[in-house]
């Protein structure tokens, strides 16, 4: 009797038994929780115009390396109130040599939402004045204090997300090609050309990555515009990174190639080269995947810390690099100046959203590791 | 194959590649447009002459295949040649080598110590809240830009005054005794250590734990518990021994991210290493001192694979080297 009551209350809802790798990774609440935070750092960078208050080359000269502006929710008499700021004023200290910055509180300036600022075109084609949020003038707010010239580091931070965030993918997009196919050549060629070809690579695995990243980033012209010596840093980046995969591949390809559907591809009278793009690399896919997943860190980092001692995106452009160097310009004052951090810690935010979403993508799509 | 004739294999082996990494890094800085002599160039006080005089010492006025000539052939007599600021290569590297090295050494002994209990740990309690606490501390470590770890722990010994900011030595360090500087080379190294330990713990942490889980299922693990024995034993003297063996090959690999990793903690506190000394080379196109600490970074690395490899013999007999 037992028997039967059990089988009749069988729940009527069966979990699919296969789910979609996308879905299993979204399943996971850690994997989650980093994917909406790398959506939502995306959407920053993309819309870095219209969500801050002032542009990435906008600077007020007289509110140089001004803390952040004190925002106000109460009113003289303690009541709750539309939020506010004050002007500040620079002062200096002629016996400390120190400089302070003092509240004026003769005029509020109320915080305005969607206000008309400095012009901007988003992705350089939809043109825009609106801002989420700003003051009017001669009022300024600046969240996360300025930077020496005068220039709103929280607004840099979202300029320097556009930089550091997309270094990392177009960085990808080309050593990715050329680690796969370099190794997919190496691979199937075998022999000599294998025997050069793995030497070449070696040699740029041996030497230790941030002396060759330093060695090229020192090549880069000093005259060059920002846009040029973004792409070349993207370059040198990727230079550092194709070597190890392309070692990898062709360890992978060496062993898929004496698989039988590759060997009667070639007997049926395919090309090699065809029979490698068509039938070997593929085969490689779900590997490169979660290897390009795990990739994207390296070379955020890379930039960050090539930026940082100054090697990088150089200024007046922002990234979060060059911009945490103000950090260590400052580093006997820090205690007093926490913010200066705030690019650091959102590095290690990226960095760490990237690693978590890596991880689980990885248990995810190779069955080899499941459940270590 | 015996090990001395093993030993001179890899280090043949090596030859071909060293003499590319040679090429490569030459041609490098052959192509970066700062000028060596810039500085004297500027100088309004020095004459023509002496900068001619000293583009002859430094063999800029030749073409740069036999630049690569003069270098190479003084590299093989043993000769690094000097730096532009006039002292011998050798030795500038010779003081910052051994100070790397003994902040890697360190580094990688606290890694260890701390990381493969970690990952016995984590394993042992697989799934429980000691993994999954362990897995947040390595992927907290493996995501922390070593920079700003350094930072954060430079701005925490700014706070305390707890901790020197900075340097390997006090200035009054010559005129301590010998166990005054002993404790404050200690003292100075604590924080670069700390920084390059907890970014390095993760690697050794994940491989100890997805080891040690693989040989728990091994089958010798089974017949240990079938015959009774305590888990203790189980895990301490069967499994965790022969988990630990394949980390050896990772030591190789260590050496070399810490070689590179540490440039940057160097350069933010102020440590004097290779790294640093090899950033500030670069900035100034020394160019016999950029080579010479980048050939010297290859030789590293690849004795620290040749002696993972040999130390993995020693460990595991079953291993032959070939």
């Amino acid at each position: 009797m037992e028997s039967i009551v059990l089988a009749t209350e069988i729940p009527v809802e069966i979990a699919p038994i296969r789910k979609t790798p996308w879905q299993r990774l979204w399943h996971d609440k850690v994997a989650r929780m980093g994917l909406i935070v790398l959506i939502l750092l995306y959407f920053c960078a993309a819309f870095a115009d219209p969500l801050t208050p002032y542009s990435m080359f906008y600077s007020d000269a007289d509110l140089a390396n001004a803390p952040p502006t004190p925002v106000h929710f109460e009113d003289a008499k303690n009541e709750p109130s539309w939020p506010y700021v004050y002007q500040v004023e620079r002062q200096f200290d002629p016996a400390t040599f120190r400089q302070t910055y003092v509240e004026k509180t003769e005029k509020k300036f109320p915080l305005k939402l969607f206000v008309k600022g400095e012009a901007y075109k988003v992705f350089g084609i939809i043109a825009g004045d609106i801002h989420l949020f700003g003051i009017d003038d001669p009022g300024r707010i600046f969240l996360l204090g300025s930077d020496i010239n005068g220039r709103d580091n929280f607004s840099r931070l979202f300029f320097g997300a556009q930089k550091s965030l997309t270094i990392g993918f177009l960085g990808l997009l080309v050593a990715f090609p050329i680690g796969i196919i370099y190794g997919g050549v190496a691979g199937f060629a075998g022999g000599i050309v294998d025997n050069i070809m793995m030497r070449i690579a070696e040699a740029i695995m041996s030497i230790p990555s941030f002396y060759l990243l330093i060695g090229l980033a020192a090549i880069l012209p000093p005259g060059m515009s920002s846009s040029e010596r973004f792409a070349l840093i993207t370059v040198i980046l990727s230079m550092i990174g194709w070597a190890g995969l392309s070692r990898i591949i062709r360890g992978m390809v060496l062993s898929i190639r004496e698989e039988e559907f590759v060997q009667a591809a070639l007997a049926s009278g395919m090309a090699e080269f065809t029979t490698v793009v068509k039938h070997v690399l593929p085969q490689t896919a779900s590997f490169v995947i979660v290897a390009a997943t795990q990739g994207v860190p390296g070379f955020i980092l890379s930039e960050s810390g090539l930026s940082f001692i100054g090697l990088g995106i150089q200024q007046p452009d922002a990234s979060w690099g060059n911009m945490l160097k103000a950090a260590l310009d400052n580093v006997n004052d820090l205690v007093n100046q926490p913010w200066l951090i705030a690019p650091g810690i959102l590095i290690f935010i990226t960095i760490l959203c990237f690693n978590t979403v890596g991880d689980v993508l990885r248990d995810v799509l190779d069955p080899k590791t499941q459940g270590t | 194959m015996s090990v001395p004739i093993y030993i001179l294999k890899r280090i043949l082996q090596a030859l071909p590649l060293l003499f590319i990494i040679s090429v490569m890094s030459f041609t490098m800085l052959k192509l970066a447009p700062i000028d060596p002599l810039a500085t004297l160039r500027a100088n309004p006080a020095i004459s023509a002459a002496a900068i001619k005089a000293e583009e002859e010492r430094l063999g800029l006025n030749k073409p740069p295949v036999v630049q690569y000539g003069i270098w190479l052939s003084s590299l093989l007599q043993g000769d690094l040649g000097v730096s532009t600021s006039g002292s011998s290569v050798f030795v500038l590297l010779m003081q910052r080598a051994g100070n790397t090295l003994l902040l890697g050494v360190l580094t990688i002994f606290f890694t260890w110590l701390i990381a493969v209990p970690l990952g016995v740990w984590a394993a042992v309690h697989r799934g429980r809240w000691q993994d999954k606490l362990c897995s947040m501390i390595s992927t907290t470590g493996m995501s922390m830009p070593t920079f700003l770890m350094a930072l954060l722990l430079l701005m925490v010994a700014l706070a305390t005054r707890m901790l020197p900011i900075g340097g390997l030595t006090s200035p009054d360090f010559f005129e301590r005794d010998s166990l005054g500087q002993v404790l404050d080379m200690a003292q100075h190294l604590i924080i670069p250590v700390t920084v390059l330990t907890f970014v390095g713990l993760a690697g050794i942490q994940r491989q100890m734990r997805a080891n040690l889980l693989d040989v728990l299922r091994a089958e010798y693990v089974r017949t240990a518990r079938a015959k009774g024995l305590p888990e203790n034993t189980v895990i301490y003297h069967h499994a965790v021994r022969n988990a630990i063996n394949p980390l050896i090959t990772l030591l190789g690999f260590e050496f070399a991210a810490l070689l590179s990793g540490a440039a940057l903690t160097e350069t933010v506190l102020a440590y004097p290493g290779l790294g640093r000394l090899t950033l500030e080379a670069v900035m100034t196109k020394d160019m016999n001192l950029v080579m010479a600490s980048i050939m010297l970074g290859g030789v590293m690395l690849i004795m620290g694979n040749l002696l993972a490899d040999i130390l993995l013999k020693f460990v595991d007999p079953r291993i032959t080297l070939q």
